[in-house]
C-alpha cells in the first residue's frame, strides 16, 4: 500500500516536471529539469521492480544527458524565441489524444496483475530456464546476453552507428598526441579554479571508476552489465575533464583509443558469434564455447557484456568530446 | 482503489502528448528534441508498468528461496537497451542542431524555413 501511495507521488511529480519543461522558456531551466525529470524516473522504475533498469536510467538520463544537452546548449541559444503562445490547435489534438489513449487503458490489465497476457509468453520460460541453462542469477542479464543475443548486438551497432554519425557531423575531437604538453596545461579549463569541485572529483572518480568495473563483472549476479557499466566508466571520465580541462581527459583517453573502444567492442561482440560458428555452433550460441554447455554460456556472457561495455563508453566518451571540442 | 492500478497508465498517457506537444507546437528544435525525449520515457515507463507482478522482486534468482515471485525480465533487457540507443540518437539530433545553427545563425524551425525559401527564390 505504501509503495502505492509512493508510487502515485512520483508519478505525479514526473508530470509536473515534464509540463515544466515544455512551458519553461530558459533552455537551460529545461536542461536542468531533464536531470530531475530522469532520477523521478528512475526511483520509479526502482518501485516497478525493474533495478537494472534503474541502474541505467540513473546513470544515462539523470548523468552523462544533462551534460551533453548543456554540451549542446553551449553552441547555441540559450533563450527560446519568445512567440506566439496560442497553439490552439496542437493543444486541442493533444488533449483529444490523451483522452483516446486513457480510454483505451480501461481494457489493460491492472497494475501488478499476475494473469496478464505479457506474464503468460516466454517470460515463465525465461524464469524456469535460466537456473538450468545457464546458472546465473540476474535473468535480465541471461535474456540480454544470451537468449536475445542477436538483439543486443543490433543495439550495439545502433550506438555505434549514432557515435560515427555525431563524429561525422561535428568532427573528431582534435589530436590532442601532435600538440606540446605546455600547450595542453595553458588550455581553457573548466573547474580548476573552484577548489571545492575539484578536491571533492578527484576523491571521487576512482571510487566511481571503481564501481563502473563492479557493475561490469558483477552483472551476472546483480542489477548491472555492460550497457550501466560503459555509462558509468564514461560519467567517471566525464567528471575528469569537467575538472580538469577537456584537453587533459584526452591525453588519458587519447582520440585514437576512443576510435579502437567504439568499434572494438563491437567487433569483440560480432567475434564472439564468429569464434561459435567456427567450433560447429550457430552464430552466438555460447554453449560450445567450454566442454561443459553451462560454463561455455557463462563466458560468452561475460565476454560479450564487455564488449558492449568498451562501445557504450567509448561512443558516449567521443560524443561528449565532439561537442566539447567544438565549443574551445 | 481498483481504478488505481490504472494511474500508470494515465501518466503513460499524459507524458506521452506532453512531449508530443513540444515537438509538433514549440519551434525551438532543442525543445522538439526534449519533447522527443519525454515521448521516449513515456514509451520506457509503459513497458515497465507491465513487467510488475503483484507481490514479486526483481528478477534475480536466489538459489535455496523457493516459490518466489519475480517480475517479468522481458520488458526490462528490451528497455535497458532503448536507454541507451536513446541518448545516442539524441546526441546526433543535438549535434544536427549545432551545424544548422553554425549555418543558419537560428534554430528556429520556421525561421530556417524563411531562410530556405529566400535562399530558393535567389537562385530562380
Amino acid at each position: 500500500m505504501m509503495t502505492v501511495v509512493f508510487g502515485i507521488f512520483l508519478l505525479t511529480l514526473l508530470v509536473i516536471t515534464a509540463v515544466a519543461i515544455v512551458k519553461e522558456e530558459n533552455l537551460f531551466t529545461s536542461v536542468m529539469l531533464t536531470g530531475i525529470f530522469s532520477l523521478l524516473m528512475a526511483a520509479n522504475f526502482f518501485i516497478l521492480d525493474a533495478a537494472d533498469v534503474a541502474l541505467t536510467e540513473a546513470a544515462i538520463g539523470a548523468g552523462i544527458s544533462t551534460v551533453l544537452l548543456l554540451g549542446a546548449l553551449a553552441l547555441t541559444p540559450r533563450f527560446e524565441r519568445k512567440g506566439r503562445t496560442g497553439r490552439w490547435l496542437a493543444l486541442f489534438v493533444v488533449s483529444l489524444t490523451t483522452l483516446v489513449v486513457m480510454y483505451a487503458t480501461f481494457e489493460k490489465p491492472r497494475l501488478g496483475d499476475p494473469n496478464a497476457p505479457v506474464h503468460q509468453h516466454v517470460a515463465p520460460w525465461y524464469l524456469e530456464q535460466t537456473p538450468l541453462l545457464i546458472d546465473i542469477p540476474n535473468v535480465v542479464t541471461a535474456v540480454l546476453g544470451s537468449y536475445r543475443a542477436y538483439d543486443t548486438l543490433g543495439e550495439v551497432i545502433v550506438v555505434l552507428t549514432a557515435g560515427i554519425g555525431v563524429l561525422f557531423v561535428l568532427g573528431l575531437p582534435g589530436a590532442v598526441g601532435d600538440r606540446k604538453r605546455e600547450d595542453l596545461a595553458t588550455g581553457r579549463t573548466y573547474l580548476s579554479h573552484h577548489l571545492v569541485p575539484q578536491v571533492v572529483g578527484r576523491l571521487l572518480i576512482p571510487f566511481i571508476l571503481l564501481f563502473a568495473f563492479y557493475v561490469q563483472f558483477h552483472g551476472e549476479y546483480g542489477p548491472g552489465g555492460g550497457f550501466q557499466a560503459g555509462a558509468i566508466f564514461a560519467a567517471a571520465i566525464i567528471l575528469y575533464a569537467l575538472i580538469e580541462g577537456e584537453r587533459e581527459a584526452l591525453t588519458v583517453i587519447t582520440p585514437r583509443m576512443l576510435m579502437w573502444m567504439m568499434s572494438g567492442g563491437a567487433l569483440l561482440y560480432g567475434g564472439v558469434g564468429i569464434v561459435t560458428m567456427l567450433l560447429g555452433g550457430n552464430f552466438l550460441e555460447y554453449s560450445v564455447l567450454a566442454a561443459n554447455p553451462v560454463t561455455g554460456q557463462q563466458l560468452g556472457i561475460i565476454v560479450i557484456e564487455l564488449g558492449v561495455g568498451i562501445t557504450v563508453a567509448g561512443v558516449l566518451l567521443a560524443i561528449f568530446h565532439a561537442f566539447a571540442a567544438r565549443g574551445r | 482503489m481498483e481504478l488505481l492500478g490504472l494511474y500508470n497508465y494515465w501518466v503513460f498517457a499524459v507524458l506521452l502528448m506532453v512531449g508530443f506537444y513540444a515537438v509538433i507546437a514549440r519551434p525551438n528544435m532543442i525543445k522538439k528534441l526534449l519533447g522527443l525525449s519525454i515521448f521516449q520515457a513515456a514509451v520506457f515507463l509503459l513497458y515497465i508498468t507491465m513487467d510488475k507482478v503483484e507481490g514479486g522482486t526483481a528478477p534475480i534468482i536466489q538459489k535455496g528461496v523457493v516459490d518466489a515471485i519475480y517480475s517479468n525480465p522481458l520488458p526490462q533487457v528490451l528497455i535497458l537497451t532503448a536507454i541507451v540507443v536513446g541518448i545516442s540518437t539524441t546526441a546526433l539530433g543535438l549535434a544536427l542542431v549545432v551545424r544548422i545553427y553554425e549555418a543558419y545563425g537560428t534554430i528556429e524551425e520556421d525561421e530556417t524555413q524563411q531562410l530556405d525559401m529566400q535562399q530558393s527564390d535567389s537562385h530562380k
